[in-house]
């Protein structure tokens, strides 16, 4: 084309200097973070399944703990599977719902109220509360006048997810974009409905994935459950009275015996532990999404 | 009102010409609102100071006016949403076909049932293009299938977009064009049959074509509605509207604050063909803001 003849050279390549040797490290450094990140993951992943699958079979995952020197293969962990599943979803029914309308409270009611903030700085300062302690204080007001049950040890969880789903619930509701409470105001919504029609169904997804991590967190614990449930080596059915067993503390009880077979059981719940919290955050994608079909 | 002598002597500007005496030049049909003295406050900032003017039935009233000058103030003032903002107050009286808004017994939900408003930015809720249209009557109690189907059908006929979505109700409101979006949001005010329709800049965020869709719509929705609607565009004022209010900023030198209030307030055509105040013949000719 002859427009092309008279063009001055014009050079659009990215210019050598600082600026490129800039973003040759903060590239190179993202890649370091992750490979840092991954490593360990990887490790921890790779050791629980190279140790733990072998152990892995339905007679292990629904079977009595057999005495500790007994081999493997003998008996499994039937009674940890059962009691981990049975606390943790008795402390979801607790600290999940209350946690939510605390942060529904906090975020749609209570504004700048003394009442509010002293709310947030006590979900802030119970976030902090190690979690032995939550065990400590449940021992106190609930076990030495009811005794162990895995109704006390879902209490002590529980504690430990409230802050936790409050202050993850809090943040998405925060993220609820002003102008979606304004158009349901202006259809004459009262607050009530505003909040539950509207602002809630927006940031479910959020607050979904926030408790979940809470649970999987309040899972994995073994600090709260030793003053609360003790361990036992049958199946405890009534979660609300008598001792019972999780996986936590089967792991940390069989990972401090000398015999192999008991061991090698420990490594089987572990890798069964990571396997019910994969498995709920797959299950939580999934409602989720079916919450979603709206939001884009 | 407390003190209007004080504003009037604290700006530099020359003193506002009484727009009480104005509104009663105009020729009225029925007033659905009647804004007296009014002054908005955030806090301890004043917004808008001592605005007076009367809002005809069926007519289409544009607020035009520079940015702080206090147009989308006194539109939410209206059916009260600035309730929702901490710290806000009304001063002075409106009067909505002679009951006043502001009043002890009023409730502000009740209000805003009869009151709908459309925001500036399309603000569809993330439910199905159904729910949306259908959330205000359900807010009503309405819950009869049928009905809603009816509602539905006849609100987005209304707002011009049923024959775009009529074969995706099911789908999110979101995923309309900006336009569309739009006229959704139209389609969700007028299902509960308001009467009164608030504007806040409709047309801002679209292009013109849908410009022009938002206004066609807004003159066949005059003759069932009455329509106050917040503009920047000048055109957009001219062509649509029956009556104009010009607002513009007062900065008080002395606190280096600004506060936004009505300038001129007339027929349409008049206002911007002869108007009686300097600040508006600038503004509507495009010599200033």
């Amino acid at each position: 084309m002859a427009i092309a003849t008279e063009q001055p050279a014009v050079d659009l390549r990215e210019p050598a200097g600082w600026r490129r040797t800039k973003n040759r490290i903060a590239t190179a450094a993202m890649v370091l973070s992750f490979v840092v990140v991954i490593i360990p993951l990887g490790f921890v992943l790779y050791t629980v399944i190279a140790k733990g699958a072998s152990a892995i079979g339905w007679s292990f995952l629904t079977s009595q703990i057999p005495e500790n020197l007994s081999p493997l293969g003998t008996g499994g962990i039937g009674p940890a599977v059962s009691g981990t599943l049975e606390i943790t979803a008795l402390a979801t029914v607790m600290a999940v719902p209350l946690g939510v309308l605390g942060a529904i409270y906090l975020n749609e009611y209570g504004g700048n109220r003394p009442l509010a903030r002293l709310i947030g700085f006590m979900a802030d300062v119970m976030t902090g509360v190690p979690s032995i302690v939550m065990g400590l204080f449940i021992f106190s007001i609930w076990v030495l006048h009811f005794g162990f049950s895995g109704l006390a040890g879902a209490f002590a969880l529980a504690c430990l997810m409230l802050p936790v789903v409050i202050r993850s619930s809090d943040e998405m509701l925060k993220l609820v974009p002003n102008s979606l409470r304004e158009g349901s105001y202006a259809l004459g919504a009262t607050k009530a409905r505003v909040t539950a029609t509207v602002v809630l169904p927006a940031a479910l997804p959020g607050i979904v994935s926030g408790a979940l991590l809470a649970v999987a967190r309040a899972a994995g614990e073994t600090a709260p459950l030793l003053f609360t449930i003790l361990t036992v080596t049958s199946v405890n059915a009534n979660v609300f009275s008598g001792p019972n067993t999780s996986l936590p503390s089967q792991i940390f009880s069989n990972a401090t015996q000398p015999y192999p077979g008991a061991q090698a059981r420990g490594w089987g719940a572990a890798l069964t532990l990571i396997a019910i919290a994969f498995i709920l955050m797959i299950a939580a994608r999934i409602v989720t999404a079916r919450f979603t079909r709206y939001s884009r | 009102m407390e003190q209007p002598e004080d504003i009037a002597t604290s700006f530099r500007l020359p003193e506002p010409t009484a727009q009480q005496e104005r509104v009663e030049l105009v020729p009225s049909g029925t007033p659905i609102f009647d804004v007296k003295n009014v002054s908005i406050y955030y806090s301890s900032f004043k917004a808008v100071a001592d605005v007076s003017l009367s809002i005809y039935q069926n007519e289409i009233t544009a607020f035009i006016g520079s940015s702080g000058s206090g147009k989308t103030t006194v539109l939410r003032a209206f059916n009260r949403m600035n309730d929702l903002v901490a710290g806000a107050r009304v001063e002075g009286e409106i009067y909505y076909r002679g009951e006043p808004l502001y009043g002890k017994d009023v409730s502000a939900i009740a209000v805003r049932r009869r009151i709908g408003m459309v925001f500036q930015k399309p603000n569809p809720f993330p439910k199905s293009i159904y729910d949306n249209v259908a959330y205000g009557p359900r807010v009503n109690g309405e819950r009869n299938r049928g009905k809603l189907d009816e509602i539905v059908e006849r609100s987005l006929r209304g707002a011009a977009l049923w024959d775009e979505v009529k074969n995706r109700l099911k789908m999110s409101g979101l995923s309309l064009s900006g336009g569309q979006a739009q006229r959704l949001c139209i389609a969700r005010t007028i299902a509960v049959e308001p009467d009164v329709v608030l504007m806040d800049e409709p047309a801002s965020a679209l292009d013109p074509i849908a410009t022009g869709a938002i206004e066609d719509l807004m003159r066949e929705l005059k003759s069932q509605y009455t329509i106050v609607i917040v503009t920047h565009n000048m055109q957009q004022a001219t062509r649509v509207s029956d009556r104009t209010a010009f607002f513009s900023v007062l900065v008080n030198p002395e606190s280096d604050t600004r506060t936004g209030t009505l300038v001129e307030y007339d027929r349409t055509a008049k206002l911007f063909e002869d108007p009686r105040d300097d600040r508006t013949k600038a503004y509507v000719t495009g010599r200033m803001g």
